[in-house]
């Protein structure tokens, strides 16, 4: 089995694919059988830093309904036996082969050269309605990103409160802005007329008609380059006031985030449709005003919670999230992206909001003060730049997937929006977002993974020949963020096999951690439209009709129940995947909930792994660090935890540890070990925190602290105040829950596994 | 007529013109050629047909009837306008002879009037129209021959172009019969008159009321009362000459004018009538005409005959003269008064004292009733009945200027602070504490003297009583001793409940494409920068409390943010119009002296940052909107100062199209012209005022701009209207910064509400002037400054008691610029009369006419012109008629009588008939008309006496050393000699006349160039000269300015320069271009009217 780890890390490493099945069953029957789908996990811009550009254009299958590229052209003869040759290959030899021919270059990226090279563009939405000091951090943080920002980016900033005030950044002297109402809902027409954007805007044009090239630069008094207002820009934000609206007792401010990005939506699309863009918006609380409220200015209405919305009592959601919706909807269709920068100690709406990030491929942070070093942090590494000294990003981007005809596309779950590409190889049966062949995704980055699900098609009675393999291929067009438009080729291949005979290939070629995290995204996207307990129970059945199929057991035995090795993790990732937040809205608010199925939904597989497991390691003298159960059992006084849930880091000091922590041992040089056993963790945390995106919220605590918690909900409870006979057992810590342990889950599987009942 | 109207195109005066030679070739031809002199008539003849209108009727038919009759020449000279006849007799008062000649013009339309003695009515009933093409050419040629003519008539010495002639023609009369019989016959009149006294006694029984207007002339001495008189003495030098002549018959008979005119006819009793004035006078000021129509018209006819027997020339000559002296003067009526009652205080302790005319310099001393700088009534003894009341028709009205600015060495009114308790009123009616109140039952109750309520006296207020029931305190308290005085108002008494805070200025610019072009929007920022440092403040308070915000606009509004912490200012632009809203609320409006850096910062850039704008379309409402939801926000009054250049057509609440359309004058649907096009505007005034958000707007039209519905919302809300026609930098630049620092720097009071309590039996029924009104008693100023004036009509709710009179309690509740809550309280007393003779005796014209103005200003809205016009003079007569009845002497049916305090409103009364408003001229626009309807609105009555009856000042005929304002000479062209120079103003316009033969030492002086024909016509500055002259020329303008609430611009304007005709439109006696009647012209008809109602 070792192999076939080796050959799936080998195809992700090369391609930014993890299927959760490597060996495909070669009729539809079989495959549904399988219980989990034939589907894939593709990170689209997986970083390649061995990739060769190639500087012309990819070569199309010239059959006009194919339109393939021609990548690893072997395979696709193969696979595509109608694939023609352009004419363009007719000089093809054996030393001067294209890189595509090449079989390792299962990948390939081609750089177009034609077509006008627009900017990238950023549009800072800015809440003023904030405390003081989080608006002078905001501000700060601001004006750092604009020396980031490559020099010949377009900024634009927005302003919002009660109103929203678009500013202009071209004038000198005196500054300017064109200010809307919070409260009025305006078309794309209107704003666009309010901004003066239907018309040339400078008489200067019309002197100099031959430079098209120049209009966009031109065009648009809202978006310039920073490096012509850098100063202006810094000066600007540095005098941004709050709201000077007064907000009186009892009140909330007034804040009219959704019109704020109805205008930001408008502008961009007036000015620079198709052209990678940024907008984002940060925001201190919820929309208050407008279209896209989400809760009244009287402060003695609390914001809906999880309770409000089963019972139906969240007046304003409905409502909101269509507006929301809508904007996000035009955005993706422009191409641009939205990310939404939300800190506030409540809830800022991102429940209804979620959509504008989630659809259009942009970033949810969420925070609880932009004077925190989440948010900068966070806000700040959104600019790093990669080995090649490019952004991390990339916009505008479709992903055309193309199947040979045994398999159908059933879906995608990721920041996506479907373009309703019917064709041939789109199945009819949906998972995600399925009906179509082609995804936008306006903002990408190197981890941007995608959940792709297929569906065989090919009948029981049509067996493939020995040998057969299945292609799909995936053309990613984006625009880099060095503003080229490339196109990203990626073409695999994988063999079937008949699931009847050769079960046990198709068993042993089950990537257990893609099958998890591509079940968990059907369930989270399963979970943002049906009832939580339904979905729970789906997963249940799931796994119980898995173990069904693959387990080895007696029937009505359930002691005798085994799994393979390739599938012995799976129930484990179901068990948390249960308990997690994604599933759970207990302990969440709805803002939490989107927040974290939004990051679900578009991290790559390790990360969406430890956010269905997260990962213990163990700091002690009694060795190195170790990773270690995520159980309460691992919960030990002489230890120190370091938990990773990939929202959360958490430092967990044992009880003794705390101890003497407390007693001062680690400035006493006789005790140095100790301080270096305290360092330990925190060194292995700031890893963590320096490599992720979002900033992982930073937890230290210890034994008998508040925020223990975090640790506490998160392991498994196999010691509860139920179980008594654990008690003063140095065993660990109980977890006052009456959660069912992995042990109980287990053998309630096991006992229905092996039952004939179902 | 605006000034700011570019100087009119020729033409259309000139069309008029044709119109009336037409009449002077039909009717003189030969005449005409000799009556040179005709040319400035021709206005006459002009609006004689005009009056003929209504007259016509009468006249085409007596005419026919008692043609016949006529016999004698005289007669038909009179008779062939019944008018002219009136006139004459009006004239004859004093000269009666002399308007007869005068006539001339008018006779020469008699004579054609006899010639197609039914084509007459047709000809007289429109005014312009009646020429044939045939007469036009006709009356050119007379127009180019007179005027030929009037070159020679300079010589004569006697100051009127048009007399000259006359006086050489009184020279030749002696020569011809004919023609010296009638100057003779006007001169002698006249002296006759004097000689008549006899005559006059028996009338005199009632004289003291009625002024007799004749008396002037020679006769001028016995009655000093008549005003009129005096000016007949110019031309009488030959008159005795002429006596004989005419007296031939008349002489003897104490109505020897008259008898003149007549004479020749015979029938003396019509003369008399006539002349009878002219003796009378004195008595009432009766004029003898009313009788001599019906003769008169008889005669005409045959005087016809007698013209045309006579040859022209001497026709021309004896009736300019003569007429105008004759009849009651403007001026004279002014100067009199001057001198009788400018010398001493007015003091106000007296109730129902007819105070001074608003012409006279005069000090007020308070005693106990406001000054008539606060208050003037129509009359000032009320008619104890309505029945009375409405027998008289003199409209019973009270024109109020609550916060009249006081000359220096008046004092403004005490401020009364009551404490928490607030003012004390009447816990009935509310009215509060005044004077006369009556206290009783040893000072613990007082009786309200409006509802006779019996109120407790709060503990802390009371006081003694002492033997006369006066409280000891009296003296003491303003409230129980002044006429006016102002209340601390408590905090009951402001909005919500809470005080106000100071009030705001809120700058809103227009800077499209027009503003920026005329270099308006950069003159305007340059001017703020130091007129900030000017706004009103209170007392002795160091800085203004008032704020100030800037609004830019075109079809976008651009609000600026000038927060003294920011080093620039910043800009932020509301696209959306069509829901306005205030995009900021801190550092919008700000205080002066804190901001200064940044506000002259942004008034710097204002003109750079607009200086390439393309954008012509502008908005209005929105904008407007936009200032008073600021003003909202920031939770206090203010006011807007809007500058804007052009008909708001962007797409926005508000939206205009032009709509002017000139064919609608003189029809029914002409009233849509002053009407608002759309109802936007009444709504947002009314939001307006509940804000306290007056609005001040300088308009700077290139064209049509809808000032009927653009100044809707100033109107409303308090706020005054500026127009600058055709706005240019270097012409206009003075006129426009002066009348915007007065504006900005006049006192005012905002968020006011005015209230007017009576005592029982009269009751404040309408309101006229520049405010808003939610219910039927509440005035609503959002804004009111010290030139604003509200007219208030009462009527009889009950009978009133001549014991205890009537009391007018003005109570007004405002905000001050500083932001303090105050009440001020004007209280009248006015006198109650079961007689009509005492109403008579106490009214004051100037008050009646502004009233009268007003009331027809507003009817336009409503019906047509004509009807409006119909109705002034119908109310006219009906007043006059009823005095005719009731209080004068028994004296023959034609006689005219007008009482003393009403002499003048025949003659005012055509001027207001003849006003751009109600008769509008080829060359006056709409907007014009619109922007003069609103003005009049709420002018006091010193605005309205100037500006419906110009000044005319003649500037060389006084020494120079004298340092006196020159006397006014009469607005006519008559007076007019072409050999001075004259100063013409009417609150609004200011013209400096030349004659065409002044002294080239004059012109050097003043105009630093050689001779007359170098002078630059239209010239609007004098050269500043270090000479006498000149320096007493433009003192005399600058003080004229300082009088006036607005700047008025110079215009130079020279004899026989186009532009003349601009300058003779306010030759207010005179026949119009525009079809308005000629004083006597007027008179004459209004003679007729009254005859009419009396038969």
């Amino acid at each position: 089995m070792a192999t076939y780890l080796e050959f799936i890390q080998q195809n992700e490493e090369r391609d930014g694919v993890r299927f959760s099945w490597n060996v495909w069953p070669s009729s539809r029957l079989e495959a549904t059988r399988m219980v989990v789908p034939l589907a894939c996990l593709f990170t689209p811009l997986k970083e390649r830093p061995d990739l060769p550009p190639v500087q012309y254009e990819p070569v199309l299958c010239s059959r006009p309904t194919c339109k393939a590229c021609n990548v690893d052209v072997p395979a696709l003869i193969e696979l595509f036996p109608s694939f023609q040759f352009p004419p363009a290959y007719g000089g093809i030899s054996e030393v001067n082969q294209p890189a595509e021919l090449m079989p390792q270059f299962s990948t390939i990226e081609y750089m177009i050269q034609r077509g006008a090279q627009s900017p990238l563009i950023f549009l800072y939405v800015v809440d003023t309605c904030l405390e003081e000091d989080d608006l002078q951090a905001l501000k700060e943080s601001l004006q750092m990103s604009l020396s980031l920002l490559p020099p010949d980016a377009l900024v634009g900033l927005i302003t919002f409160g009660r109103m929203v005030q678009v500013h202009e950044l071209s004038c000198e002297g005196i500054s300017k802005s064109y200010v809307f109402r919070g409260t009025k809902d305006l078309t794309a027409k209107q704003i666009q007329d309010m901004l003066g954007l239907t018309k040339p805007a400078m008489p200067m044009q019309q002197a100099r008609p031959a430079q098209p090239q120049e209009h966009p630069f031109v065009s648009s008094r809202f978006l310039q380059p920073v490096h012509k207002i850098d100063m202006n820009l810094t000066d600007l934000l540095g005098e941004l006031q709050r709201d000077p609206w007064p907000v009186t007792q009892g009140k909330r401010p007034l804040r009219s985030t959704g019109v704020a990005l109805s205008i930001a939506v408008g502008l961009l699309e007036g000015t620079f449709p198709n052209t990678g863009a940024r907008i984002m918006l940060f925001t201190g609380g919820p929309p208050t005003q407008g279209p896209g409220m989400v809760v009244g200015d009287e402060l003695k209405i609390p914001i809906r919670s999880w309770h409000d919305i089963e019972k139906d009592n969240a007046r304003f959601m409905k409502k909101a999230t269509k507006h929301y919706e809508m904007l996000a909807n035009r955005t993706a269709a422009n191409g641009h992206c939205i990310d939404i920068y939300a800190c506030a100690l409540d809830q800022t709406g991102l429940l209804e909001m979620k959509c504008c990030a989630n659809l259009t491929g942009g970033y949810m942070v969420m925070g609880d003060s932009f004077n925190t070093s989440l948010f900068k942090q966070t806000f700040q590494r959104i600019f790093t730049k990669d080995f090649n000294g490019d952004f991390r990003m990339a916009f505008g981007a479709t992903l055309d997937v193309k199947t040979s005809r045994e398999l159908k596309i059933a879906g995608a779950i990721g920041p996506c929006v479907s373009l309703n590409v019917k064709g041939p190889c789109v199945s009819e049966n949906e998972l995600g977002v399925g009906g179509t062949s082609q995804w936008k995704i306006c903002g990408l980055d190197l981890t941007s993974t995608l959940g792709i699900y297929f569906e065989v098609v090919n009948q029981h009675n049509a067996p493939i020949p020995q040998g057969g393999r299945g292609a799909i291929q995936f053309v990613t067009h984006y625009q880099h963020s060095s503003t080229q438009r490339r196109i990203r080729v990626t073409t695999i291949a994988r063999n079937w096999a008949d699931a009847q005979t050769q079960l046990r290939h198709i068993e042993a070629a089950f990537d257990q951690e893609a099958a998890a995290v591509l079940m968990a995204r059907l369930g989270v996207f399963r979970a943002e439209s049906e009832e939580g307990p339904d979905v729970l129970r789906w997963l249940d059945r799931q796994l119980i009709r898995l173990c069904q199929k693959f387990g080895q057991y007696n029937k009505e035995d359930p002691a005798s129940f085994r799994l393979s090795d390739s599938f012995s993790l799976y129930p484990q990732f179901m068990f948390h995947l249960r308990r997690s937040p994604f599933l759970q809205v207990f302990n969440n608010s709805p803002d939490e909930s989107s927040y974290y199925r939004h990051h679900f939904a578009r991290q790559d597989l390790t990360q969406s792994l430890i956010m269905i497991q997260p990962i213990l390691y163990s700091y002690s003298f009694h060795g190195p660090p170790e990773p270690v159960l995520l159980d309460s059992s691992s919960i030990l006084a002489d230890r120190i935890l370091l938990m990773d849930t990939f929202f959360q880091i958490v430092i967990y000091l044992g009880e003794t540890i705390a101890q003497w922590r407390k007693a001062g041992y680690q400035d006493m040089p006789e005790y140095e070990n100790f301080k270096h056993l305290l360092q330990a963790p925190l060194d292995d945390a700031q890893e963590i925190l320096q490599a992720r995106f979002p900033m992982p919220r930073y937890i230290n605590t210890e034994h008998g602290g508040s925020q223990a918690r975090f640790l506490l909900s998160k392991v498994n409870p196999s010691q509860t105040h139920n179980n008594l006979y654990a008690w003063g057992q140095e065993t660990g810590a109980p977890i006052l829950t009456d959660d069912v342990s992995l042990q109980v889950f287990m053998d309630h599987l096991k006992k229905l596994a092996v039952s004939s009942a179902c | 007529m605006n000034v700011n109207q570019s100087i009119p195109p020729v033409p259309p005066f000139g069309q008029p013109q044709p119109v009336y030679p037409g009449y002077h070739q039909s009717s003189y031809s030969g005449q005409s050629g000799s009556t040179a002199p005709a040319i400035p008539y021709g206005a006459y003849n002009g609006p004689v047909p005009g009056y003929q209108q209504t007259p016509p009727q009468g006249i085409s038919r007596a005419p026919p009837s008692s043609g016949a009759p006529p016999a004698s020449t005289a007669q038909a000279a009179c008779g062939q306008v019944a008018y002219g006849q009136f006139g004459q007799g009006d004239v004859q008062n004093g000269p009666s002879s002399a308007v007869q000649m005068q006539r001339l013009p008018g006779s020469q339309p008699f004579g054609s009037t006899l010639a197609p003695v039914g084509s007459q009515p047709a000809v007289l009933q429109p005014y312009g129209p009646p020429p044939t093409s045939a007469q036009v050419t006709a009356q050119l040629a007379g127009m180019q021959i007179s005027s030929a003519v009037v070159p020679a008539p300079p010589s004569s010495g006697l100051g009127y172009g048009p007399p000259t002639s006359l006086a050489s023609a009184s020279g030749s009369f002696p020569n011809s019969g004919l023609y010296g019989s009638y100057p003779q016959g006007q001169a002698s009149p006249v002296s006759q008159a004097q000689g008549h006294p006899g005559i006059q006694t028996p009338q005199r029984s009632a004289p003291s009321q009625a002024s007799s207007f004749t008396p002037p002339a020679s006769g001028g001495p016995r009655l000093p009362s008549m005003t009129g008189p005096l000016l007949p003495g110019q031309g009488f030098g030959g008159p005795s000459v002429s006596q004989p002549n005419h007296v031939s018959s008349p002489p003897p008979q104490a109505l020897p004018p008259g008898t003149q005119m007549t004479g020749p006819l015979g029938p003396p009793p019509p003369m008399h009538s006539l002349q009878q004035p002219g003796y009378q006078p004195q008595q009432n000021g009766s004029f003898g005409s009313a009788r001599g129509p019906q003769p008169n018209y008889g005669s005409p006819y045959p005087a016809a005959p007698t013209f045309g027997s006579q040859p022209g020339p001497p026709q021309p000559l004896p009736p300019k003269r003569l007429d105008p002296d004759a009849i009651p003067s403007p001026i004279q009526v002014i100067e009199d008064d001057r001198n009788n009652r400018g010398t001493e205080p007015f003091v106000t302790g007296v109730r129902g004292q007819v105070p001074p005319l608003v012409t006279t310099n005069f000090l007020v001393k308070d005693q106990g009733n406001a000054s008539p700088r606060y208050i003037r009534c129509t009359s000032y003894n009320i008619p104890c009945t309505s029945d009375m009341a409405k027998q008289a028709q003199v409209p019973l009205a009270a024109v109020i200027k609550p916060l009249a600015t006081l000359p220096p060495d008046e004092a403004s009114p005490y401020v009364v602070d009551h404490g928490e308790s607030g003012p004390l009123r009447c816990n009935r009616c509310k009215a509060y504490m005044c004077p006369f109140m009556q206290f009783i039952e040893g000072g613990r109750r007082f009786q309200c003297c409006f509802c006779s309520c019996i109120n407790d006296v709060p503990p802390q207020y009371f006081q003694h009583l002492d033997h006369t029931g006066k409280r000891v305190d009296a003296y003491d308290r303003p409230e129980l001793s002044l006429g006016s005085y102002e209340f601390l108002a408590t905090v009951d008494y402001c909005k919500n409940n809470k005080f106000p805070s100071p009030p705001a200025f809120i700058f809103m610019i227009d800077v499209s494409y027009n503003a920026i072009r005329t270099g308006l929007v950069r003159l305007l920022c340059e001017e703020l920068k130091s007129l900030l440092d000017f706004l009103p403040r209170e007392g002795g308070a160091e800085e203004s409390a008032i704020r100030v915000g800037f609004v830019t606009y075109n079809k976008v509004l651009h609000f600026y943010n000038v927060k003294s912490s920011l080093a620039q200012p910043q800009m932020m632009v509301v696209s959306d119009v069509a829901d306005m809203f205030v995009p900021l609320l801190d550092g919008f409006l700000v205080n002066v002296n804190e901001s200064r850096a940044v506000i002259t910062s942004l008034l710097d850039q204002i003109p750079e940052m607009f200086a390439d704008t393309r954008e012509t379309e502008t908005v209005f409402v929105p904008v407007i909107q936009a200032g008073m939801e600021a003003l909202k926000a920031a939770e206090c009054a203010g006011k807007l100062f809007l500058f804007h250049t052009s008909l708001p057509i962007a797409e926005a609440p508000g939206k205009l199209k032009n709509r002017d359309d000139r064919k609608l004058i003189n029809t029914d649907k002409e009233k849509t012209l002053f009407q608002p096009q759309t109802g936007a505007y009444q709504t947002l005034a009314k939001e307006c005022v509940a804000q306290g958000c007056c609005i001040d707007l300088f308009l700077f039209p290139n064209q049509y701009v809808d000032v009927a519905t653009l100044s809707v919302v100033p109107q409303l809300t308090g706020g005054s209207v500026y127009k600058y026609a055709c706005f240019q930098v270097e012409n206009d630049q003075e006129r426009f910064l002066s009348d915007l620092r007065r504006d900005v720097q006049k006192v005012v009071g905002f968020d006011a509400v005015m209230r007017v309590r009576t005592s029982t039996g009269i009751r404040a029924v309408d309101f006229f002037g520049a405010f808003y009104m939610s219910n039927t008693t509440d005035v609503e100023l959002a804004g009111l400054d010290g030139d604003k004036t509200v007219t208030v009509e009462f009527k009889h709710d009950d009978r009133l008691n001549e014991e205890s009179g009537a009391l007018l309690q003005c109570a007004l509740l405002y905000t001050s610029c500083a932001g303090q809550r105050r009440l001020r309280i004007h209280n009248l007393a006015l006198n109650c009369c079961t007689q009509l003779a005492d109403l008579y005796r106490n009214c004051e014209t100037d008050t009646l006419i502004n009233y009268m103005a007003k009331f027809a200003y507003r009817g336009v809205l409503n019906s047509p012109v004509k009807a409006v016009r119909d109705t002034l003079i119908t109310q006219c007569a009906q007043i006059l008629a009823c005095y005719r009845k009731n209080c004068a002497s028994p004296s023959s049916a034609g006689q005219l009588i007008l009482p003393e305090c009403m002499k003048l409103l025949p003659v005012y009364l055509n001027c207001v008939l003849k006003s751009d408003v109600l008769q509008p001229g080829a060359e006056v626009t709409t907007d014009d008309r619109a922007y003069v309807r609103q003005l009049v609105t709420s002018m006091d009555v010193a605005e309205t006496n100037v500006f419906f009856y110009p000044r005319l000042l003649p500037l060389t005929k006084s020494p120079i050393e004298s340092t006196t304002e020159p006397t006014a000479v009469r607005a006519s062209e008559e007076r007019l000699s072409n050999g001075d120079i004259y100063l013409l103003e009417n609150g609004l316009n200011l013209f400096l006349w030349v004659g065409a033969s002044v002294q080239q030492g004059v012109v050097q002086s003043l105009f630093s160039v050689s001779s007359f024909s170098q002078i630059t016509s239209g010239l609007s500055v004098l050269p500043v000269l270090d000479n006498p002259l000149s320096k007493k020329v433009r003192g005399l303008i600058d003080s004229l300015r300082a009088q006036r609430s607005r700047y008025m611009k110079l215009i130079v304007v020279k004899q026989e320069d186009k532009l003349e005709m601009l300058f003779k439109h306010f030759l207010v006696e005179d026949k119009s271009l525009s079809g308005g009647a000629s004083y006597v012209d007027f008179l004459c008809h209004m003679h007729k009217e009254i005859r009419q109602l009396l038969s």
